[in-house]
């Protein structure tokens, strides 16, 4: 099975300059620094989170994504990663635009609203999808954009930003590659690489 | 040199000592000082690599009483964060305190003998700037035999000397712990300082500085400068709800309104008249000026990412979302300067609604941050246990 911070790992430079948006526990980072020594700093807006990266000797810096990103300066990263965090944002094309803007290149992941279980638990149980992936309740989610991969390449496609690379990770559906074959039904998280 | 020592049966022992420096200080303004004397407390042990040492640099109105209980009884202003298994971990820790020249508990300053003359300075004491006092607070290093603080912390002006020591003395600290600080003081800052000064100037037992030699003390400019350099340091919440309208005496339904007493008029009094009888005037006109002069990018273009590139230490940054004397943003382009000039960094805005002061009161999640970003600064460094 494919892990998503793997495929990061292969995608970005050794001892480059990365931001990471909404780092969380600074995990992603922590691997980054240890199998690729880049110098890396983390954006996020939990204390709990905060206080784990500083425990964790990861750089973390306390920004609401939603408030912009202004503060940093054209191409000042070399790459600027996002993981499963543009469903959580109230703008994420612009988010995207700004991201493309701060960094060389980006790499986003995102869970695909396409997988069968999502769809299965809209088609025939009539209820939002309450999945491993997106784990929340509708009426208390901070995910509040729901989109599968196709939906992500339409808007791509709108701002004309180039998709490098990508791949699909489908969990048990990976072993039988259902995941490369098929991948918006198979795919539970998307991973794109992209630039301008 | 020791002048004092004494360990009390406090929590935090507290060593108080001043040492006297006959090594010319080569102040900013191009005066030189001679000698001079440096008044500080030490808590915790100097573990045998010498590494263990964190310099605390005050702010103001400060002074080298940052932790335990003095000879009076008093308890430290930083007490509630230094201490054994506080925030600045005494256990782990040799915290080192000093009262900063041009200030007026202990160390050389307006209010102490200028030994040409046989007189207190008074106002002929030389204009400082945030260097000298990172100069004399080197001196100190050398005297106390440390070549590396493992961090220099401080709030307010205290966090402006935390980033000098980072820029201009890059190989001398780990890291630089920069708490409710400002690149430089804006427009409104410099205004408040002005008005504080002016208060002080107009009382007529200033007597144009030398209220020393007259025996007296413009107490009632002192006392209105620090009220509103108080008022500047709270929120407008955390007034409202500590004093509201509160009536303290007088009756607001009665008919002689004019002897109503607010319980906030009360309290600013009441810290305004404690403040003049502790602090001297011409400190507080010195370092208020100090503040104002401050601009950590002056000597590099105007640009601070220039000149946190001269730093080789990590950075910790914090804020507090009330503050509006040093607003977070204040403390936002610290970080993004550092974040520029590719060193470390992490940047904790705290949710408070004390205002400036809240770099001095207990807050759980500052705490915890700070805590747990020393800690890792004993496991890197030293090797503490966790």
């Amino acid at each position: 099975m494919i892990d998503a911070n793997r495929v990061i790992g292969d995608w970005i430079e050794p001892q480059s300059r990365i931001l990471d948006l909404g780092c969380g526990d600074g995990a992603l980072l922590n691997d980054l620094t240890n199998r690729h020594n880049i110098h890396g700093y983390g954006l996020e807006i939990d204390p709990e989170s905060i206080n784990q990266c500083i425990a964790n000797g990861i750089n973390v810096i306390q920004q609401d994504l939603n408030a912009g990103l202004g503060n940093f300066a054209d191409n000042s990263f070399d790459t600027v990663l996002m993981t499963q965090t543009l469903q959580a944002l109230r703008y994420p094309h612009l988010v995207l635009d700004e991201m493309l803007r701060i960094g060389k290149q980006c790499i986003v992941t995102f869970p695909n609203f396409g997988h069968w279980r999502t769809r299965g638990f809209l088609a025939f149980k009539g209820r939002m999808p309450v999945t491993k992936q997106l784990s929340y309740q509708w009426y208390d989610t901070p995910n509040i954009h729901f989109f599968t991969y196709k939906d992500f390449e339409v808007l791509c496609a709108e701002r004309n930003i180039s998709i490098v690379n990508r791949t699909f990770i489908g969990g048990r559906a990976s072993d039988l590659r259902l995941d490369k074959i098929w991948p918006n039904l198979f795919a539970h998280t998307a991973v794109y690489h992209l630039a301008r | 040199m020791t002048i004092d020592a004494h360990t009390n049966n406090n929590e935090t022992a507290v060593n108080t000592s001043a040492v006297s420096f006959s090594t010319p200080l080569n102040l900013a303004s191009g005066v030189v000082l001679a000698d001079y004397e440096l008044a500080f407390e030490t808590y915790g042990t100097l573990n045998d690599a010498r590494s263990n040492s964190i310099l605390i640099c005050h702010a103001l109105s400060g002074d080298h009483h940052a932790a335990g209980l003095d000879a009076d009884g008093k308890v430290g202003w930083w007490n509630h964060y230094i201490g054994p298994g506080k925030a600045i971990d005494t256990n782990d820790f040799f915290v080192v305190c000093p009262n900063n020249i041009g200030s007026c508990f202990g160390s050389t300053g307006p209010n102490t003998i200028n030994t040409e003359t046989g007189k207190p300075w008074g106002v002929d004491f030389p204009s400082l700037e945030v260097s000298d006092w990172v100069e004399s607070q080197k001196q100190l290093m050398e005297h106390l035999k440390i070549d590396c603080w493992a961090a220099v912390v401080g709030g307010s002006l205290g966090g402006m000397q935390a980033m000098h020591w980072a820029i201009n003395h890059p190989t001398k600290l780990k890291h630089a712990v920069i708490i409710a600080a400002a690149l430089k003081l804006s427009a409104q800052n410099i205004a408040f300082n002005e008005i504080a000064r002016r208060a002080i100037q107009s009382d007529v037992n200033f007597k144009h500085g030398d209220f020393l030699d007259h025996q007296t003390s413009p107490r009632q400019g002192l006392a209105l400068a620090r009220m509103i350099g108080h008022l500047t340091y709270l929120s407008d919440d955390a007034l409202g709800q500590k004093f509201g309208r509160l009536v303290r005496s007088g009756d607001l339904d009665g008919a002689e309104k004019e002897l109503v007493e607010f319980e906030v008029s009360s309290y600013l009094n009441y810290q305004g008249d404690k403040f003049a009888t502790r602090f001297d005037a011409n400190s507080y006109i010195l370092i208020t000026k100090m503040l104002d002069y401050f601009d950590v990018a002056q000597t590099y273009q105007d640009n601070p990412v220039e000149a946190f590139k001269q730093s080789q230490c990590k950075f910790l940054v914090i804020a507090f979302s009330s503050d509006w004397r040093f607003s977070p943003q204040c403390s936002e382009e610290i970080t993004d300067a550092i974040v520029s000039a590719d060193k470390d960094v992490s940047y904790l805005r705290i949710e408070s609604d004390q205002g400036h002061d809240a770099f001095l009161l207990p807050n759980e999640h500052y705490e915890k941050g700070l805590s747990q970003y020393l800690q890792r600064v004993a496991q890197a460094h030293f090797g503490a246990p966790l």
